[in-house]
């Protein structure tokens, strides 16, 4: 099963590696992680995707709570996490009804259209990850040039304290 | 106030830490600390290989509660320290151990003599820290203290780039410690000790089963009392060895691969399970499905990481050890008529651990070769009014000690139980030994092993440090061996030590006294002329090549499921 965890470190070098090497040398797999500082410059908050059972879960609450540089660790369920994902990509399309047809599907999916080229197109899409997976399963046929992907990012709702 | 070097200020922060002795082997990068040694209280012990001075460090902690220190030099020197801190991290040592490193303007760079050791040691330290200005070091320092030896103790490196160490400050008394992310939990939760306590009660079949996590928190007289009070039988683990009085009619000696008959069958026929200060090993459970499968599980533990990670418990409780034992005795107490009808309930359960007692005691065979067995019984024998520290090396003699030796006082066994790291025992030895000049320090070791860091005879005779060292000489890698025979179908792959050396003469070429035994009758007044020796002593004993050690569950079986001859 997926599992959103979310976890605030003190914002220090090695941090990152720390937590990479726990996953790694423990055997617990990562899907996405992201990183980025909080309003509190000494404080960064890591969003983790990883998979497994209920004990695998615990463990990896445990082990990141062990960590020294870790201050809290918050395992986000579905039904009170508020989880965005971005997605940019790069379309060689020229203009034409290719283009039209794209842009439009982009629109269905509230995508914004970031540079608009003779030959190409670049396009933002934010969303829940079960939003952005549709979106790309529909967009694939367009000759997708290029993508990246932030990995989810994730808080915890206020009417949900978990 | 004023400034003064970052080699002062560590020596400073030591000082008022408390740290008496620092075991270490100097290099470029750290000249300047050893430039500022002489100027302090602190005694410094050269050791001869770096892995010897992290294991000594960790010998003088298992000894004395104390935090270890240890101090090395940076590239070869801080790499030479990772098996040291893998040991003491698997087996929860607390301990300091500074390495230097080049300048900061200078880190990765490839520089001379660098290596990336906060990167190295990551997986193998409780914590790591690498020092970027001068200006942290003294609270660093306090924090690497604060860390090793709080909560589940472990080892904690420091690394010092030499421009750090050079670099000046002024130094200030740092307030009290606190890190924002690290908050071990010490008091038991009351209502999960209620809980518990009521299961005990209850028990018809208990069985305490006892981890170093009781020695680490010097709770052994706790956990005594507690089993004496209530009538259980007690299981220790390697690592618990001397948390409970094996002399007392309630041990049942150790558990797992190598345990004894009846503790591994009182605790697959337990109903209730009690652990303290135990993680569960591999070693220990055997099969996992199968360990103590119909009992009731209480884990006490103050490394929330441990319960529940290879055994689902039915009352977890997170805490210190002695705290918990505390409460429960308390408990107890105040339930004095349940108490009584708990323990005489017992008598049942004990009279069926005495009849598996007495149906598979720990045995060999004493013919004209001399058993390793009978040599680990014999200085037990001359030495039990001595109150010895024993450490091993790993294989076949460290589970002969751990057998067959008589356990009675905690931190008096020094062993390494997570890593099984050979080369261990002498530097271990020598640690306690500078911690405790007075006591008989004895490290039983193994043919193998006991080359792998022998040339810390050197450092023993240097500082007069007598250590008796009591080779089990199978002439092989007995435990591989042992593998081999049973797995392998004898295929004897690269495990005959034909090619050790004359390990009389060795000790006679570091100045040591050597001295050999080769028949049964001279067991006993060599290992008297060693004991009364006031030197270290090397003591070959040629044992019986290819004796085994017995019981032996095979890996992944139940523990119930013991080879016995
Ligand atoms: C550093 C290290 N390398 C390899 C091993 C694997 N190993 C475990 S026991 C053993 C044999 C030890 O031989 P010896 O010291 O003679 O002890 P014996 O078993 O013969 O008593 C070996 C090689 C180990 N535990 N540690
Ligand atoms: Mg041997």
């Amino acid at each position: 099963m997926k599992h959103v965890i979310s976890v605030l470190v003190e914002n220090e070098f090695g941090v990152l590696s720390r937590i990479a090497s726990l996953f790694s040398g423990r055997g617990f797999n990562i899907e996405s992680l992201t990183v980025a500082e909080t309003e509190d410059k000494t404080i960064s908050s890591m969003t983790i995707v990883t998979r497994g059972d209920d004990n695998i879960i615990e463990q990896i609450t445990k082990q990141l709570n062990k960590l020294i540089n870790v201050i809290k660790v918050v395992e986000l369920t579905e039904s009170v996490q508020m989880a965005r994902e971005m997605v940019l990509l790069k379309f060689a399309v020229n203009s034409g009804p290719k283009r039209l047809e794209l842009l439009r599907l982009v629109e269905v999916y509230h995508g914004r259209v970031l540079e608009l080229g003779a030959r190409s197109l670049i396009v933002e899409l934010t969303g829940e990850r079960a939003k952005i997976e549709a979106a790309l399963d529909v967009l694939a046929p367009f000759a997708i040039k290029d993508m990246s992907r932030t990995g989810m990012v994730a808080l915890a709702r206020d009417s949900h304290k978990n | 106030m004023k400034e003064i070097s970052g080699a002062q200020i560590l020596l400073e922060v030591l000082q008022e830490q408390g740290v008496e002795v620092i075991f270490g082997y100097p290099g470029g990068a750290v000249i300047n600390l050893y430039d500022h040694l002489p100027e302090y209280s602190c005694r410094h012990f050269l050791v001869r290989h770096e892995q010897a001075a992290v294991h000594a460090a960790d010998g003088y902690a298992r000894a004395t509660g104390k935090t270890g220190v240890a101090l090395v030099t940076s590239g070869p020197g801080a790499t030479n320290t990772v098996t040291g801190l893998a040991t003491a991290s698997m087996d929860s040592i607390p301990m300091v151990v500074f390495t230097g490193q080049v300048p900061t303007p200078l880190i990765g760079n490839d520089a001379f003599q660098e290596a990336d050791i906060v990167g190295i040691t990551r997986p193998c330290t409780k914590h790591n820290f690498l020092v970027k200005r001068v200006e942290d070091l003294e609270r660093i320092i306090n924090e690497a203290f604060h860390i090793a030896g709080s909560g589940r103790p472990g080892p904690v490196l420091v690394d010092l780039p030499k421009d750090v160490i050079a670099g000046k400050c002024r130094k200030r008394k740092v307030a009290k410690t606190s890190l924002k992310g690290y908050n071990p939990n010490y008091t038991g939760h009351p209502g999960q000790i209620q809980r518990a306590v009521k299961v005990i009660l209850k028990a018809r079949k208990p069985v305490f089963y006892v981890g170093g996590g009781v020695v680490l928190a010097d709770a052994a007289a706790k956990l005594t009392a507690l089993a004496r009070a209530l009538k259980i039988p007690v299981t220790t683990t390697l690592m618990g060895l001397g948390a409970f009085p094996e002399d007392d009619q309630l041990s049942l000696g150790m558990l797992g691969m190598h345990g004894t008959y009846r503790a591994n069958m009182a605790v697959t026929e337990s109903d209730v399970l009690v652990a303290f200060g135990a993680r569960f090993d591999d070693r220990v459970t055997g099969r996992i499905d199968t360990f103590a499968a119909d009992a009731k599980i209480i884990h006490v533990d103050i490394d929330p990481t441990s319960i529940s990670k290879n055994v689902d418990v039915d009352i977890p409780i997170v805490g210190d050890v002695g705290d918990v034992l505390d409460k429960m005795l308390e408990l107890i107490e105040g339930s004095a008529r349940e108490t009584e009808t708990a323990a005489g309930g017992h008598d049942e359960w004990l009279s069926e651990v005495e009849h598996w007692r007495n149906l598979h005691k720990l045995s060999y065979e004493q013919n004209e070769i001399i058993k390793p067995q009978f040599v680990v019984e014999k200085i037990g024998e001359l030495t039990q009014d001595d109150n010895p520290i024993v450490s091993t090396e790993v294989g076949q003699n460290q589970m002969w000690a751990a057998q067959f030796f008589t356990f009675t006082k905690p931190r008096s066994w020094l062993t390494s139980g997570g890593l099984g790291t050979m080369g261990y025992g002498l530097p271990a030895a020598m640690g306690a030994q500078v911690a405790f000049p007075e006591r008989l320090v004895i490290d039983i070791a193994g043919d193998g092993s006991i080359q792998m860091n022998s040339q810390e005879l050197a450092t023993v005779v240097q500082y007069n440090l007598p250590v008796k060292v009591i080779i089990l000489n199978n002439g092989y890698l007995g435990m591989v061996r042992q593998w081999q025979e049973l797995f392998f179908n004898k295929h004897y792959s690269s495990t005959t030590m034909n090619h050790a050396p004359d390990f009389v003469k060795l000790a006679e070429a570091y100045g040591a006294l050597g001295l050999r035994a080769t028949k049964p009758d001279e067991v006993e007044p060599v290992l008297k002329q060693a004991f009364t020796h006031p030197g270290p002593v090397v003591v070959d004993i040629v044992v019986a090549a290819e004796e085994n050690v017995y019981p032996m569950v095979p890996a992944g079986e139940a523990i119930s499921n013991m080879l016995l001859v």
